[in-house]
Formats: structure tokens, C-alpha cells, sequence
């Protein structure tokens, strides 16, 4: 009688850890096969060399291989230079994906809610997202003082779409008893806004933002061909024009880099905002 | 019972208050304090040549109501489906504007929602972003009486006998306990008149009774004046002191009859169970 009372807190507490364990090794084996996929990608990578430096024709490009290119990385990134020639893409991916924020959630809230504009709005808006943001290029440099301003630009016109769309669908899927319930329990406009709306789209917004982020990044390095003379586009092209291909491929590979972690970030954020319980 | 009195208590305490404040030069809304006075008792509601018909409907929904409810009565409203109670109660609450005729609680025309009569519907609507506690203290934060959460929030939900699940997601609850803190957060801006809509048809036959007792008891106990639909008989006759029977084509109200049960309002009890078997005859009779 007694040791039964004793051992029940025992085997709780063991159930406990056993969970914990068990949650543990799960966690490790996913990283290993994270690992295990970034492997293969560099040997992969590691054989393209190896054929490279095996081809006659293309000896010059034996610099792409990893092991020059992980060594001029190692160098560039003592001298701070990986810094120097990610800040100003940062800056202006921030910019850009900001102003699509700030732009593309009212309006997508406005397009959820109202179904005027969602029917005056949708054919104009499915065509200008189809458009391609590089082919405003040519439109932004002729319309915006500075090469900065054109290339914000071409990010906000690309990443503007997903976060618009994304809240939208967010705001049409607000279920609306809770609506009911605001207004009936004396919510104004503000309070359905805050209370309400922004909460349960909160985690729409974060999956568009991803999206969005993820078009900006790949739109960011061909905008700065372009006129600048700074980011990591400009990195590409300058790396290319000296034949310095070593820096190349380190530039490529911090472009990749980066734009994992912000894609990681991103999803971080969305399990932050999802109230939904995944375990139910 | 402990919870009851602290909650009944908080009035005659806000006078003291509100007393002390004035007496140092302090003073309130001075209308605030008049509401909390008529909370006192209950609204009284008159509903006035009543009628309302759905943009596109061929016929009326509900046609030429005209009925009273005084200070803290529970009326029941029963009908079959489709007659028109959900509407009646829409109307009531200020939801909808009525084609026709009006509704007047404390002889002031009803022309939209306000935290002083509120309606409970048949699903909870809980926000899943939120804690027990913060769904329950929805009314008080969207009416800016902030300051009074701290007080007012804790005595309800040991009202509703939550106060262990206060700072959990409501998505940890059960069905019922889901309809508790609706239950808690209709109460919190003490409002007069309470509108419910079939509020417990989604649950089990042994919570839909307990809850059936607390609510007729709370209401009792706030003085609450409570309209409350349902196209359940017993919950009718443990819940209310009167019955309105609706009839459908078009929504009217065919019978108006006051409920007797006795003190013992549960099917064991003779007295109880003759009321319950006059109410099902009439409505079979009528509806
Ligand atoms: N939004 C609406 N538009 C048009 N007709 C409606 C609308 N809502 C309800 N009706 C009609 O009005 C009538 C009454 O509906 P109501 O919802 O008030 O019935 P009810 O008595 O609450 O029924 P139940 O017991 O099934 O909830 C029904 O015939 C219904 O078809
Ligand atoms: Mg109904």
C-alpha cells in the first residue's frame, strides 16, 4: 500500500524524462538529417569542382570548388567584408519589405472585409502581380532620384502581392460569430481591429511576410547589378568583372546563407503568432 | 456560495467607494454610477407591434409582436425551428433593426448593441488568442471600465467555478466550461437584461442541467432580467417564470403563460413534472 503510494510520483516523474528523452532524440535525428542533406550538397558541390578542374576548357573556373571558396570566405569574413556587403542589401530588402507591410496589410484587411473592392481590385491586382518586378526596372530608374530608391522600389513591388493576398485570405477566414460576438459585446471599429482582426490573421500575415521575403531576397541580387556600388549583387557582378571567382562562390554562398536564415526567422515568427494548438 | 456574495457584495462596497471618492473631491462618470444603480433590478423590456421581414422574403418573419417582460423575469421563448426566435432575440439585442414597430428596454428605443443587455449565443466564440480570463474580461475593455477587470474578473469566474483554469487557453476547455466563460464574460459588464440563444443546446444532457440551474440562480442572484430561447420543454421549465409559444408563417406568439414548478425545479419533483406536462400540451396544442 505505502510503496505503491510512494512509487506513483516515481513514475510520473520517470514518464517525465521519458517524454523529454524521447522528444530529445527526435530533435537529434531531424538534425542529423538536416545535416545529412547539407552533406550531400557539398559533396555534390565538392564533385562540380572536381569535373571543372578535370575539364580542360573550364580550368579557369576551378576557384568555384569548395575548399578555395570556404578558404576566401574564412578571409573575407575576418576583414568584416561579408558585413560590409550584406549590410546595405539588408538595409534595403528592410525598406522595401517594410513599406509592403505597411501598404499590403490595411489593404489586404480592406480587400478581406469589403466585398466591393475585392471585386474592383482582384483583375487589376492579378495582373501587375503577374508582372515580373525586374521588368519595372527600367520604369523605377527613370522614376526614382537614386539607384537606392529604384531598387526598394522593385522589392516593394515584389513583395507587396503575397503580403496583401495572404491577409486578405487571413481576413476572409475570421470566423464571424467572433465578430458577432465583439459587436454585441460593445467593440468599436479600433477594438475589432486590435482585439479581433490583427490577432487572428496574425499568423497569415507572418506566412506572407515568409513568402514575400523569400521573392524579395531572389529579386534583391539582380536589382543590384544595377547602378549601385554596394550589396551583394553588386558583390556578384564585381567578383565576376575581376575574375575573381573564389570570392564569387563566397558571395554566392553567403547570399544563400542569409536568406536561409531569414526564411528561418520568419518561420520562428509564425509559430509565435499561431494560437491554433497543434496537438489537438 | 462564497463567490455569489463577494460578487453581490461589490455593489453596496462601490457605493462606499464612490461615496469616499465624492467626499475627496474625487468624482466618477456620474452616469456610470447611475447604470450600476439600475443594475440594481433588472430591464424592463416592451416590445411594440414587432415586425420584421428578411431583405428578399416573400412574407413577413415575425409578424406584429407585442408582449412585455418585467424586471428580473426569465421568459422563455419556444417555437420549432424556423419560426422566427433567433430573429425575435436579434431584434431584442439591437443586431438587426426590425421592418417594422420597435423594441424598448427601460422605455429607451433599442437601435444597437450595448454591454447593458447582451446576447449569449449557442456557440461559445471564445477568442483562442486569449486566456479565460482575458475572453472574460472582453466587455469591461471594450467598454474603457479597464481599472474594474482586476476587481470584477476573479469573484465571476468563481461564479462559473473556473478561477483554476483563469490564465489557461481557452482551447484547454471542455465544451461546457467553454460556455461558462461565455457565460462569465456576458455577466462582467453587469449588464440588465440577459438574451440568450439556445445557449446549451451543443452540450451533454448532464452539463446542459447543471448549467441550467446556475444560470436561473445567477440571474436570481444579479436580479437579472433574462430572455432566453430554447425548442426544449424542461429547459423551459427548470429555467423560467414564463413561457411564450411561437408559431411559424408568419413568427407570432400564439401562447403567454406563467410557470409554476414549484421550489424544486427538477424531474423527480410531482409539482414539477405536472408544470412540465402543461407546458409540452400547450405547446403541442399551439406551435
Ligand atoms: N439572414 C436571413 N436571411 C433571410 N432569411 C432568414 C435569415 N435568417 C433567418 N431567416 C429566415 O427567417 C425564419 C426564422 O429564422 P430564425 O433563425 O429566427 O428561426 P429560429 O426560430 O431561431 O429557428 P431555430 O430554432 O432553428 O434556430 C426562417 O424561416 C429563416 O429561413
Ligand atoms: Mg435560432
Amino acid at each position: 500500500m505505502t510503496e505503491a503510494a510512494f512509487s506513483q510520483p516515481d513514475r510520473a516523474r520517470s514518464d517525465a524524462v521519458n517524454a523529454r528523452i524521447a522528444m530529445l532524440q527526435g530533435w537529434l535525428r531531424s538534425m542529423a538529417i538536416g545535416a545529412l542533406g547539407l552533406g550531400i550538397l557539398g559533396a555534390l558541390w565538392a564533385l562540380g569542382g572536381w569535373y571543372i578542374a578535370q575539364s580542360p576548357g573550364m580550368f579557369a573556373f576551378a576557384q568555384l570548388a569548395p575548399v578555395p571558396t570556404l578558404e576566401r570566405l574564412w578571409d573575407m569574413a575576418q576583414r568584416g567584408e561579408i558585413w560590409d556587403m550584406s549590410a546595405p542589401s539588408l538595409n534595403r530588402v528592410g525598406w522595401g519589405l517594410g513599406i509592403a507591410i505597411l501598404v499590403g496589410v490595411p489593404m489586404g484587411i480592406l480587400i478581406g472585409r469589403l466585398a466591393w473592392l475585392r471585386d474592383l481590385s482582384n483583375a487589376p491586382f492579378q495582373l501587375l502581380r503577374m508582372i515580373s518586378p525586374l521588368s519595372w526596372m527600367p520604369i523605377a530608374i527613370m522614376a526614382f532620384a537614386t539607384w537606392d530608391a529604384a531598387i526598394i522600389f522593385l522589392i516593394f513591388v515584389a513583395s507587396v502581392w503575397p503580403i496583401m493576398f495572404a491577409t486578405a485570405a487571413g481576413v476572409k477566414r475570421i470566423d464571424p460569430a467572433w465578430l458577432k460576438v465583439s459587436r454585441n459585446l460593445g467593440a468599436n471599429p479600433v477594438h475589432m481591429l486590435v482585439y479581433v482582426i490583427l490577432p487572428a490573421i496574425a499568423q497569415d500575415i507572418m506566412t506572407g511576410i515568409r513568402l514575400a521575403l523569400g521573392i524579395a531576397w531572389v529579386v534583391l541580387v539582380p536589382a543590384e547589378y544595377l547602378g549601385v556600388s554596394s550589396g551583394l549583387g553588386f558583390a556578384i557582378n564585381d567578383a565576376r568583372d575581376s575574375l575573381d571567382y573564389a570570392r564569387l562562390g563566397a558571395t554566392v554562398l553567403v547570399i544563400g546563407v542569409i536568406g536561409y536564415a531569414l526564411d528561418s526567422l520568419c518561420l520562428l515568427a509564425i509559430k509565435r503568432f499561431s494560437w491554433l494548438r497543434s496537438d489537438t | 456560495m462564497n463567490a455569489i456574495s463577494s460578487f453581490v457584495q461589490a455593489r453596496p462596497l462601490d457605493g462606499i467607494l464612490t461615496l469616499a471618492r465624492s467626499l475627496s473631491g474625487h468624482h466618477d462618470d456620474p452616469r456610470r454610477d447611475a447604470k450600476a444603480e439600475r443594475n440594481a433590478t433588472g430591464a424592463h423590456v416592451q416590445i411594440e407591434g414587432l415586425q420584421h421581414r428578411y431583405k428578399g422574403a416573400a412574407a413577413n418573419c415575425l409578424d406584429k409582436l407585442e408582449f412585455k417582460v418585467t424586471p428580473g423575469q426569465i421568459v422563455a421563448l419556444v417555437g420549432r425551428s424556423g419560426c422566427g426566435k433567433s430573429t425575435l432575440l436579434h431584434l431584442i439585442g439591437g443586431l438587426m433593426q426590425p421592418s417594422a414597430g420597435g423594441v424598448y428596454i427601460d422605455g429607451n428605443r433599442v437601435k444597437s448593441a450595448c454591454p447593458r443587455w447582451v446576447v449569449m449565443f449557442q456557440a461559445p466564440s471564445l477568442f483562442p488568442w486569449m486566456t479565460v480570463a482575458q475572453n472574460a474580461a472582453l466587455g469591461l475593455r471594450f467598454a474603457g471600465r479597464k481599472a474594474e477587470i482586476a476587481k470584477r474578473i476573479p469573484p465571476l469566474l468563481e461564479l462559473v467555478g473556473l478561477t483554476a483554469f483563469a490564465d489557461r487557453n481557452v482551447q484547454d476547455l471542455s465544451g461546457g466550461q467553454q460556455q461558462r466563460v461565455a457565460l462569465a464574460r456576458s455577466l462582467a459588464t453587469q449588464p440588465e437584461l440577459l438574451l440568450l440563444d439556445e445557449p446549451f443546446s451543443a452540450l451533454d444532457a448532464f452539463t446542459r442541467r447543471a448549467l441550467q440551474q446556475d444560470v436561473r440562480r445567477i440571474a436570481k442572484e444579479l436580479g437579472l432580467t433574462v430572455v432566453l430561447v430554447t425548442h426544449d420543454i424542461t429547459e423551459a421549465a427548470i429555467m423560467a417564470d414564463r413561457a411564450l409559444v411561437m408559431a411559424p408563417d408568419p413568427g407570432r406568439i400564439v401562447t403567454d403563460t406563467l410557470l409554476d414548478p414549484g421550489p424544486e425545479r427538477h424531474r423527480d419533483n410531482p409539482q414539477f413534472e405536472a408544470e412540465r406536462a402543461r407546458l409540452a400540451t400547450l405547446f403541442e396544442a399551439t406551435a
